[in-house]
């Protein structure tokens, strides 16, 4: 099957049913994106197929054949997308696991709506999971970055 | 007994020359890092353990901690940097590996106990200082002229008297050449001088070594590292401890596309230490073909002598344990004649906190490589001395043929001090003959972890003539020291004093504090703040209780009990053994007033006593630990349905020094939220045995949309010498909430995690 990872063509073989996460980790080397629950419940995978942000660990590679994957490392290719720069401006991360799930999401959620709500904001990024508890900082980081896109 | 050794060992005191007034007390002296001689190298100066200049005057600092977090990879270079006059902008931060010569000079790299600043500060004040004297020394040198008339500043060295000055750079040549500093010449600044010790402005984004990589992806965790010809492990652990494999089928794994083999792990001896658990690993080509093929493995596991064990029983026997008369572990007066008294009235009431397992973001997880006898590791790791040396133990090799790099830490809480990951990971490499990356799920890290021990309490008080004469504090739980100790039935030293023995109510002239017995049915581990959470959460819940039961203000009440400022004597009281954190005494006294002064800052910056609208409320709580002094008040709002919203945390945090106090302000912010975790959702259980929960949808943590997010900092500023930041936030969180949800409904809570229905059910 053929698909596109960070604008680079790719064709991969092997068992469909492999998560993309571990496609892009193990088989690729990108390892940016992380692995936490591997059940979809803590979006510290998350990584865009088709622009919308989806949890890697629990979607099939064969889901994005023929689609157009970012992970973090291809979310800009500076490392300067706005929300990059807001959550380097907050000075976000901590331990900095999830931040790259939390980056992704939060990439998608403004690319669909640009000026969201605090309520939006809070149900937009409510499926990531932050043990360090950066959720001041996420939250208003989203809101810095909403001011940019 | 690592742990333990390692606690009470103390290195000599030696001084530093220096006209600063602020003495930091200290373990490892100038004397000891300076005396260690330089390494003459080409074009570089190796001015000590932590510090090399090169010869385009790149300044390299050695972080010898664990980053999971808490900013030590910026916070404590930055230490260095600043007594060195280097530029931070021209400095970069590598990490220490698990090499002898930490041991031999007496840093730790055991990154636990929120221990980092206080133990590290003054020699690492000393390296900076050091490093500065050797290229002042080779100025002088070079220009001819007194070494005292050359003085470093912003990367130079600058004689003022013929007006020459060097980039550190161009002194590289020279000082790779001199001979140590004698200490008695090295000065460390005057803390009117710091450009960067505790000075937020300094602590811009720009100047945090990780910031980039964390928000590009870059940052390499314990599973991030590549080696050639790597293959993937995943382990199936007993789902009771001390489980045997009695027999396994690999057949269907091994008939799973890139699934390469299994092997078979071996239990180890007791005490467990921090050796692997044991189990049977699939070896595989990528990690989801090795978790298919565990799915696939037919395992039989043996009973154990832990397969009994039974929340809802083990709960009860820790209550009953907690009540009735146990080990006396601390007493002052007596606790009966005061409750015997005619005139006194005893009121009793019982707390239970449940297990909790750590759940960092990132599971346990290791990269190995063995090879001809020697094994080199990448490890997300809180303790590469514990990973080294568990892996010489079990592996049966020489320790110097373990070489230990650490990782990023995708958080830690305690869960990456233990060794027992990496451990696996080298045993399976040596068994594969090829380097393998050993990868923990997050169902592995909850029903195979080293939990946080569940408690129950039951406090009494003697209330005689409108006071408390009397305190009786009764706690049952089961003990970390088992980890060493299998048939250890009580708590240790260091467990009773994390807020217990040192329990802060000096009016109080009778107390008795007694430990009852508890059973060992699983790893017990160290969890982030560990036993205070439960010490201070019966302790401020019920003080709360009591002064409510005797109609007092519960601030004013609390404050009363804690008494007038005094510095509290355990050794008076038959305390035998009072650790105090690792550190002296005569430096970290338990200071009540200290206690009571962050209990009325927080009373005072949270509008306490004010009316609140209907459904809100505001509870406080205080305590000390890690040495520091910590209150907070949480304004919750409770709908009818029970649900509650904290929507106000105040934290008053008297540290003394801040090295950092931006990474401060951060770590209050995730205390609140990993507070309030533990007080909404904590719970482990277990049946038959087995931990129940498995993962995030039954082992809940808190989300952006049910934690506090309007968390402040307020700050004691005194010339009080550094104390722990990391874990002492956390305690406070628990009953200040309990105390609020109080104040809005009148509804009590004396059990976590704190359940919406409980509160509904009136």
């Amino acid at each position: 099957m053929n698909l596109t990872v960070n604008g680079s063509p790719q064709e991969f073989g092997g068992d469909p049913n492999m998560p993309l996460l571990w496609y892009v980790r193990d088989v690729l080397g990108l390892t940016g994106s992380k692995f936490a629950c591997g059940t979809g419940l803590c979006g510290s995978c998350t990584v865009h197929v088709g622009g919308e942000a989806v949890r890697a660990c629990v979607t099939p590679v064969s889901a994005a054949e023929g689609m157009e994957v970012t992970t973090i490392e291809g979310l800009d290719a500076e490392g300067n997308h706005p929300v990059q720069r807001a959550w380097r401006a907050h000075n976000v991360p901590q331990c900095g696991y999830c931040q790259s799930g939390q980056i992704m999401q939060a990439a998608a959620l403004l690319s669909q709506n640009p000026d969201p709500s605090d309520q939006e904001i809070m149900d937009g990024m409510s499926g990531n999971i932050c043990r360090c508890g950066t959720y001041q900082r996420i939250f208003a980081a989203v809101k810095t970055a909403a001011k940019e896109v | 007994m690592t742990m333990l050794t390692n606690l009470s060992r103390r290195t000599v005191l030696k001084g530093i020359a220096g006209t600063s007034g602020f003495v930091i007390g200290a373990r490892i002296g100038a004397d000891q890092l300076l005396g260690l001689p330089a390494n003459a190298a080409e074009g570089k100066l190796e001015a000590n353990l932590f510090v090399a200049v090169d010869g385009d005057g790149s300044v390299t600092i050695t972080c010898a901690r664990s980053e999971m977090g808490q900013g030590v990879r910026t916070s404590l270079p930055m230490i260095i940097a600043d007594e060195m006059e280097a530029d931070w902008a021209r400095c970069s931060v590598v990490q220490a590996d698990a090499e002898q010569k930490w041991n031999d000079f007496g840093q730790e790299l055991d990154t636990d106990g929120s221990r980092s600043v206080r133990r590290d500060i003054n020699h690492l004040r000393a390296a900076g200082a050091g490093a500065r004297k050797m290229l002042e020394m080779a100025a002088a040198e070079m220009w001819g002229v007194p070494a005292e008339e050359c003085v470093a500043q912003n990367h130079r060295v600058s004689h003022a008297p013929s007006g020459r000055s060097a980039d550190f750079g161009e002194l590289v040549a020279t000082a790779s050449g001199l001979e140590a500093p004698d200490p008695a010449t090295v000065q460390v600044k005057d803390r009117s001088d710091w450009k960067y010790i505790a000075n937020e402005s300094a602590f811009t984004p720009d100047a945090y070594v990780d910031l980039v990589d964390m928000t590009t992806g870059k940052g390499m965790f314990g599973a991030d590292t590549m080696l050639d010809g790597m293959k993937t492990a995943v382990v199936a652990r007993s789902p009771v401890y001390r489980g045997k494999v009695e027999s396994y089928d690999d057949s269907a794994a091994m008939a799973i596309t890139g699934v390469r083999g299994t092997v078979e792990l071996p239990m180890p001896e007791l005490p467990i230490a921090f050796k692997q658990l044991g189990g049977v690993a699939v070896i595989a080509d990528n990690t989801w073909a090795a978790l298919e093929g565990r799915k696939a493995l037919d395992i039989q596991w043996s009973d154990s002598e832990n397969s009994a064990l039974d929340s809802p029983s083990y709960d009860a026997a820790l209550r009953k344990a907690a009540a009735e008369p146990g080990t006396t572990i601390r007493e002052r007066g007596s606790y009966e004649l005061a409750r015997d008294k005619a005139s006194a009235k005893e009121f009793t009431r019982e707390y239970f906190v449940p297990f909790f397992i750590h759940t960092p973001m990132e599971p346990p997880a290791a990269v190995a490589n063995y090879q001809d006898g020697k094994v080199e590791i990448w490890a997300a790791s809180q303790h590469p001395m514990a990973v080294r040396d568990t892996i010489a133990e079990v592996l049966g090799i020489e320790k110097e043929n373990v070489l230990v790099h650490i990782t990023l830490l995708g958080g830690g809480f305690g869960r990456k001090s233990k060794a027992d990951y990496a451990v696996e990971a080298a045993y399976l490499s040596r068994e594969v003959g090829a380097p393998v990356r050993l990868v923990w799920t997050r169902e592995d890290e909850v029903q195979n972890g080293y939990y946080h021990a569940a408690s129950a309490q039951s406090i009494s008080a003697v209330i005689d003539a409108g006071r408390v004469s009397g305190w009786r504090h009764g706690v049952a739980f089961p003990s970390i020291l088992g980890l060493w100790v299998p048939e250890q039935k009580i708590g240790f030293n260091i467990e009773h004093g994390l807020g217990l023995i040192d329990m802060p109510y000096n009016s109080i002239e009778n107390i008795r504090i007694e430990n009852g017995d508890a059973n060992l049915h699983t790893r017990i581990g160290w969890y982030r703040s560990v036993n205070n959470i439960q010490h201070s959460f019966a302790i401020n819940s019920f003080a709360n209780e009591l002064a409510h039961e005797i109609g007092r203000d519960p601030v004013e009440f609390q404050l009363e009990l804690i008494g007038e400022p005094a510095i509290i004597d355990l050794t008076k009281e038959k305390v035998e053994d009072y650790w105090n954190y690792g550190d002296p005494i005569e430096d970290y006294p338990i200071d009540t007033g200290r206690l009571a002064g962050v209990l009325r800052k927080a009373r005072d910056v949270s509008g306490y006593g004010k009316s609140l609208p209907k459904g809100h409320g505001l509870g406080l709580a205080v305590h000390r630990s890690f040495l520091s002094y910590i209150a907070q008040a949480v304004r919750v709002q409770v709908s009818d349905d029970g649900n509650y919203t904290v929507t106000r945390v105040d934290t008053v945090l008297d540290c003394g020094l801040g090295a950092n106090p931006e990474r401060i302000r951060a770590q209050c912010e995730g205390a609140a939220v990993y507070g309030n975790t533990i007080a909404r959702f904590g719970q482990i259980t277990y049946g038959q045995g087995a931990v129940n929960e498995s993962n995030f949808h039954d082992y809940p943590v808190s989300r952006i949309d049910d934690s506090p997010l309007n968390v402040h900092l307020h700050r004691i500023e005194n010339d009080h010498i550094p104390s722990g930041v990391g874990e002492p936030m956390v305690p406070p969180f628990a009953p200040a909430l309990a105390n609020a949800i109080f104040d809005a409904t009148g509804k009590r809570i004396r059990n976590l995690p704190i359940r919406p229905e409980d509160i509904a059910a009136g």
